[in-house]
Formats: C-alpha cells, structure tokens, sequence
C-alpha cells in the first residue's frame, strides 16, 4: 500500500486568526477599529479584506482598498501570516 | 516625532535643520483652509495609522536625504482638531543652495500627499462633519461613494 502525504491537504485546512486595522471611515462602515478575522492558511491580502468585508457594515468598504501589512503598503496578492499586522486604508488625505 | 497634537513651531523646524554649510533653507507650512468653496471649514481632525506614518516618514526623509545628501529636512505632521489658519503640516529644508532646498521640501510635502496615511474629516460651522478625499473634495459616506 503506497504511503500517502497528508501535508499538502493539512496545510489547506489551517486556519490563520488575523487581526486587522481599521481608519476613518472604514472604521465607521463596520464600528469598530479592529477587526479579528479568521482565514485559510496560507492567505493572501485579498483574502483578508473578504472577510473583513463580510462583518456587518463591510460591504461599504471597496472590493480593493488599500492595505498595509506590517507598516508598509502590500500588493493584492501579498501573503499574510498569524501574527502580521494588517490594515486597511482608506484614500489617504496628509498633508 | 514626525506627529504632534501641538501647534507647529516654524521656528523649531528651522533651528533644526539649520547648520554652518546651509545657505538657503525652505519652509512648508499646510494651513486648514476655508476657502469660497469649502462651505465654512472650521477645523479640520486629523487622525493617522500613527506607527505606519511614523514608519513612512523614516522612509521619505530617508528617500530626500539620499536624493539631496547635503540637506536636511525636518518635518511635523499635526494630528487632532486642527481650526482654520493654523498649520496641519510644517516642513522645513535646508540645503547649502535653494535649488535643493525647494526640491526637498516640495519632494516631502508630494509624498506625504501619496503616501501617509493620515485622513481628514472637515468640521463646518453648520454642524456637519465630511471625511476628505485626496483629490480634496468632501467623500460621499456610503457605498455609493466607493464606486
């Protein structure tokens, strides 16, 4: 019997808890500044902001914000690990 | 450093960039403005994802710094209710001619308008309070907006 290698269908099946960052009127779309999000390990960016996107009032947040994962602007399709920092960003208006 | 709830000291920002091999320092101030169309801005809150702009702040000054090694920059970004007339932003470039001088300054100010994550909610004297998109107009809130 030939052995088999469960590793690959183990990883699928983690889970990530992902706590992510909310400003201004993102924060105000879903009432709160931080948000806990559970997600498939491995994630991406994109897969975070869905989940974000399904609380309660996070359909008001774009399909595309920006976001940022440990202090700096990520790319769509960046990874994102238990334990990062990520936040979602509003158009930005310093200055 | 970079954010403060206090007013801006121009004063402060040139005494810190000034030094013997500068001749020409540059000095940027953003006021909260009311203007004909702005519909009676009263102040303007600032709020800020503060450990991401402190981080962005390192990496622009870093960005000038290597684009114009002999000048230096210092720079404050205000944070809270900051009332019309008063500066939300101070940035001060010294540089030992004005050529590099304004271009540091004006490099700063551009990125800090890209990059920063700092949001502004107008307040106008009728009560109202409108988040602020960067192209500078109030934002619709709601999904309609997002469009």
């Amino acid at each position: 019997m030939p052995s088999r290698d469960f590793s690959r269908a183990f990883k699928t099946t983690m889970a990530a808890t992902i706590r992510v960052k909310l400003f201004a009127r993102y924060a105000e779309f879903v009432g709160t500044d931080e948000a806990t999000v559970t997600v498939a390990s491995p994630a991406k960016v994109g897969d975070v902001v869905a989940r974000v996107r399904a609380l309660p009032g996070g359909k008001d947040i774009p399909e595309r914000p920006l976001v940022a994962v440990n202090l700096r602007q990520a790319r769509w399709d960046a990874p994102v690990s238990a334990g990062d920092e990520i936040a979602l960003l509003p158009p930005m208006s310093g200055g | 450093m970079y954010l403060t709830r206090d007013p801006i000291s121009p004063g402060r920002l040139i005494a810190e960039v000034a030094a013997p091999h500068c001749g020409a320092t540059c000095v940027f101030l953003g006021t909260v403005r009311d203007g004909p169309k702005d519909g009676g801005v009263t102040g303007i809150e600032y709020s800020a994802y503060e450990e991401m702009a402190t981080a962005e702040f390192d990496r622009i000054l870093g960005e000038a710094r290597k684009q114009w090694p002999d000048c230096r920059v210092a720079v404050r970004h205000r944070l809270g209710l900051v009332p019309t007339e008063e500066a939300s932003i101070g940035i001060a470039a010294a540089a030992p001619h004005r050529g590099e001088a304004f271009a540091a300054c004006r490099y700063v100010i551009e990125e800090v308008k890209q990059r920063l994550p700092i949001w502004k909610k107008e307040l106008r004297a009728d009560g109202t309070a409108t988040w602020v998109d960067p192209q500078g107009r109030p934002a619709m809130v709601g999904p309609e907006s997002q469009r």
